[in-house]
Parts: structure tokens; sequence; C-alpha cells
């Protein structure tokens, strides 16, 4: 708030320290990324490694402009980003929706909760075969496929944010003789927007993982296609090449949720 | 007739564990406009108390009768500010004092434009569209009280009101809110565990005893003519302030035991 000028010697100083530290950083993150690539460029060139195994950065490079020029880049990209997209967003507020009907009746809540922890720990991967069976191969199962994966983490984050909503605070709400569904719309949902955001950003990448098996396990597109063809012809060019694309979406992914969670939550700050 | 009369109340709470009888034959009258004092040693069904007076919970026995009808459930007609003030940290600042009116669903142009009058006239214009954390305890203190006050109540109940307040922002408070309550001619219950507070505020302090509580002693202040209209720090230098003191210390030790 202060302008500059008020400022006095010594704090502009620790200002300008923090900045170069913070900026530092920054640089040698992104000389690591470098290194890394060029260490394995270098070693595949010099023999130190079988490229014909690892691959290098130039020729997963070439995968991909091939990829491009054949028009096909933006096609799997579009599908892999559009399947995690549709599961979160379906796995959310499914998610959502179940956490406050657990919230609204302990008693099922009660009832439900073994069997949420169970769910939790199979390995949702072993759903795959029947959503395959069920919805075919394709769009459907990799979006079923990509809700299960991250619809239970949902469940339980939210749910668990609800429940520990300060009881004073709906105390509070009950003096002013508050129903239910006003306490829900006006405390408990308000209140739990930062868990429900941390929930997102958890089930953002599951929805991820969700989405590349199921591509994995039966899909014509989609960077898990790309992958586990690239594999299967033992071009590992472009298996390099879709998961560095699959960690830039990963990335991407995450910085959305991100930039969400500055747009809702502007209090506290 | 009496504004409030709690006609031979009990009531236990049941756990897994245990049995615990909080309030045990309570009985109490409090005139229209009365200022009401409750002091105790803790545990003893203080907040209880207030929230079977609030309609939150059904007594286990006995009955509370509020302007000759008896209390069902919670009413309009009776405020109560809780030990903390609970602003939500995701309203403004007039957001939260307008929620009260909100819950029911008695939010007009014109209920607004009288909260936001309040919110001027009890020193927090200005901060309408702040955020609570940016303010002090003091002021959200007030911030809450409006927040009560804006729903017309007649009753008022406060527990421990000021308790999360530090000694100095606590006796200004009480001072503010003393004078708001007196303008608005309100009948207050007041649990506070302090006794100078107690004293400097009400018409009359009701101690009780420890749990299960009951009624052990009432002591009607009056600290005569030339303080009826002063301010409870005022009063707190008036000569019998020190008597009713001394007085009410001793019958809440002896209850310790
Ligand atoms: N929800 C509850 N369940 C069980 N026991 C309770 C509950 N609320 C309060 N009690 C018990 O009842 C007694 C009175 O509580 P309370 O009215 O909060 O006392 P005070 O406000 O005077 O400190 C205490 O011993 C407390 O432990
Ligand atoms: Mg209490």
């Amino acid at each position: 708030m202060n302008s500059k000028k008020g400022y006095s010697l010594e704090h502009r100083k620790y200002l300008r320290r923090i900045r170069v530290r913070q900026r530092t950083i920054l640089v040698l993150q992104i000389l690591l990324l470098i290194s890394v690539f060029a260490l394995w460029e270098i070693a595949a060139a010099y023999g130190w490694i079988n490229q014909f195994i690892t691959s290098k950065p130039s020729r997963a490079w070439t995968a991909a402009v091939n990829l491009f020029n054949r028009g096909e880049l933006w096609r799997h990209l579009g599908y892999t980003i559009g399947e995690t997209v549709l599961g979160f967003t379906v796995g959310t507020m499914a998610g959502i929706v179940i956490a406050a009907a657990l919230w609204w009746s302990d008693f099922i809540s009660r009832i439900l909760d073994p069997y949420i922890v169970i769910l939790n720990s199979v390995p949702k991967v072993a759903l795959g075969p029947i959503f395959i069976v069920w919805l075919g191969t394709g769009l459907k199962a990799v979006v079923a496929m990509a809700v299960a994966t991250s619809i239970i983490v949902t469940i339980m984050v939210v749910h668990n944010g609800f429940k520990n909503i300060d009881p004073n605070k709906i105390k509070l709400m009950r003096t002013f003789g508050a129903s239910r569904l006003q306490i829900f719309t006006k405390v408990v949902i308000p209140a739990s927007v930062p868990t429900m955001i941390s929930a997102l950003k958890v089930s953002v990448g599951l929805s991820l993982v969700g989405t590349i098996v199921g591509e994995f396990l039966g899909s014509k597109a989609g960077l898990g296609y790309l992958i586990v063809y690239g594999g299967q012809i033992f071009n590992m060019s472009l298996v390099m090449a879709a998961v560095i694309m699959l960690s830039v979406v990963s990335a991407l992914l995450y910085y959305l949720v991100v930039l969400l969670e500055r747009k809702i939550v502007r209090y506290n700050r | 007739m009496a504004k409030l009369v709690i006609k031979n109340v009990s009531l236990k709470y049941h756990t897994v564990e245990d049995e615990i009888e909080a309030l045990r034959d309570f009985n109490l009258e409090v005139e229209p406009r009365e200022f009401i004092s409750i002091v105790g040693p803790s545990g003893c069904g203080k907040s209880t108390l207030l929230s079977l007076i609030a309609g939150l919970m059904k007594p286990t026995t006995g009955s509370i009768i509020l302007d000759g009808s008896p209390i069902t459930g919670t009413t309009q007609k009776i405020g109560y500010m809780l030990q903390q003030d609970y602003l939500f940290e995701w309203r403004t600042i007039l957001d939260n004092a307008l929620l009260g009116l909100e819950v029911m669903r008695r939010k007009t142009d014109e209920s607004v434009a009288q909260v936001k009058q309040m919110l001027k006239d009890y020193g927090l214009s200005g901060f309408e569209h702040s955020y609570p954390h940016q303010l002090s305890g003091g002021m959200r203190q007030r911030v809450a009280l409006i927040r009560t006050l804006a729903t017309e109540p007649d009753l008022l109940l406060l527990d421990e009101p000021f308790s999360a307040l530090d000694y100095q922002t606590r006796l200004a408070v009480g001072e503010d809110v003393c004078r708001i309550l007196c303008q608005h001619q309100k009948t207050v219950i007041m649990v506070t565990h302090d006794i100078a507070e107690a004293i400097s505020m009400a018409d009359r302090v009701i101690v009780l005893t420890s749990r299960p509580g009951r009624v052990k002693s009432e002591h009607v202040i009056d600290f005569g003519p030339e303080y009826n209209h002063s301010s409870p720090l005022k009063r707190r230098e008036s000569p019998r302030f020190r008597e009713y003191f001394a007085a009410i210390w001793k019958e809440l030790n002896s209850s310790e035991q």
C-alpha cells in the first residue's frame, strides 16, 4: 500500500534480496530442465545410451512435428484434454453432490462409509474392462475411467470438509431460524470453497491418470493411445514425444485450477 | 406481565459415555426492558440455558414462556449473540451484518439502508465492503451485534460476548454495547464470568450454583439516582460497586467447593 519512496533503504534492500532470490530460483529451474534434455541428447549422440530404446529429444521433436504435419497432433491432444476435462467436471460435480447427500444424512453416510473406503483403495484400472464391455471402446469408456479414478477422492475430501465446519457457525444460523437448506447454501458450501479447490487440485491429476489408462485399454486417439501404439511398433521417439506432451498437459490443467482458485477466493488476502 | 418466565426447567444431555444434568429446577422471571446478568462457575449450564431460551433445544422438563406463550422453536423475537463473533470470512462486513435478515427473508432496500446506517452509527463507516480479517476484534464484535440487532429482536441473549477480547477493548465494547442496548430499550440476558462486567451493566445479577445449575441468589443492582443512567465505566466508580462485587465474589467462591 505504501509508495515505494516511503520505505527505508534497508527495507528496499530486503525486498531486492527477495526478488533476486526468486529470480535465481526460476532461472535454475529452467536451466535444470534444459540440462536434462541436453544431457539426454548428448548421451544419445555419443552412444553412451542406446538411442533405439531411449530415443533423444531432437527425434522426439521430429516425431511431434510429423504428427503435426499429418494433422494428427491436435486430434490426439484434443481427445486427451477433452476427456480429462469432461471426466474431471463430471467427477467433481457428481462428487460434490454425493458429498452433499452424505452431509445431509449422517445416517446414510455411516452406512456407506466402509464401502467408500474400500472403493477408494480398489485400483480403478481394474474397472477398465468392465467399462469397455458396457460402453464400448472410445470416448465414453475413457471418460468413465477418468470419473471413476477421481470421484472417490473428491467425495471423501469434500465430505470431510463439509463435516469439519465450525459447529458454532451452524448454531449462529440456527439462531436466525435457518432451514437446513439455508445452512447448506449459506455456510457449508462457501466455507468449503478452499477444501473443494484442494480437492480439484488432486482430482484434475487423477482424471488425467484415468484418461490415459482408459486410452491404454481401448481407444483410437489421445496421448495414451499414442504411447501404447508407439510402444507396440517400437517407435520410442513417438512414445517420448507423447510423454513430454502429457507432462505439459498435466501442468497446464493444474495451472488452470490455480487460476480458478485465484478468481474465486477473493477474501483473505 | 413478565417478558420471560422460566418454570422448573431441567435439562439432561445424553452421550454414550454419560448422562449429564446441566440444569435442574431452574426458575427465573425477567421483566420487560430488564438487563439481567448471569454469573456462575464454568460448566454450570449457562450456555445451555441460553440455548433453551433461544429455542435451539427443548428442556427435558419444565417450560419457558415468552410474552405469554411457550417457546417451541427459534423465534424472530429473540436475538442470540454467541461467545465469538463468527463473522463469515467470505462475506463483506455489510453482507455479514445482513445475514440474519437474509435468512429470515426480510432483506429489503429499507432494511439494508437501516443496517448501513447502523454500521455508520457504530463507527464502522468505510468498512462496509471490507472483509472480517481486516477488522480489529472490537470492531468485529460490533458487527456481530449489528447482525443481531438488525433483525429487531426484543429479547437479546448474550453469551460471554466479550470474552474473546482483550481487557481494554472489552471495556470499550462493553460501553458501546450498553449504550446501544439502552437506546434500543431491549430486554437483555447476558452470561459472563466477569463479575465486574455483570455488575456494571445489569439491573439484576443472578448467581448460579455449580452443575446442575440452579439460581443460587439474586442481586438487584441499584447504584442510586446519580448513577441510574450512567455508563458501565462510571458505575464501576460507585462506592456500592465494591460491595456488590464482594458479595457476589464470596458467593461464587463458596459454590465452587
Ligand atoms: N452437547 C452436549 N453434550 C453433552 N454435554 C454437554 C453438551 N453441551 C454441554 N454439555 C455439558 O453440560 C454442562 C453445561 O454446559 P454449558 O451450558 O456449556 O456450561 P457453561 O456455559 O455454564 O460453561 C457442561 O458440563 C458441559 O460439559
Ligand atoms: Mg458457556
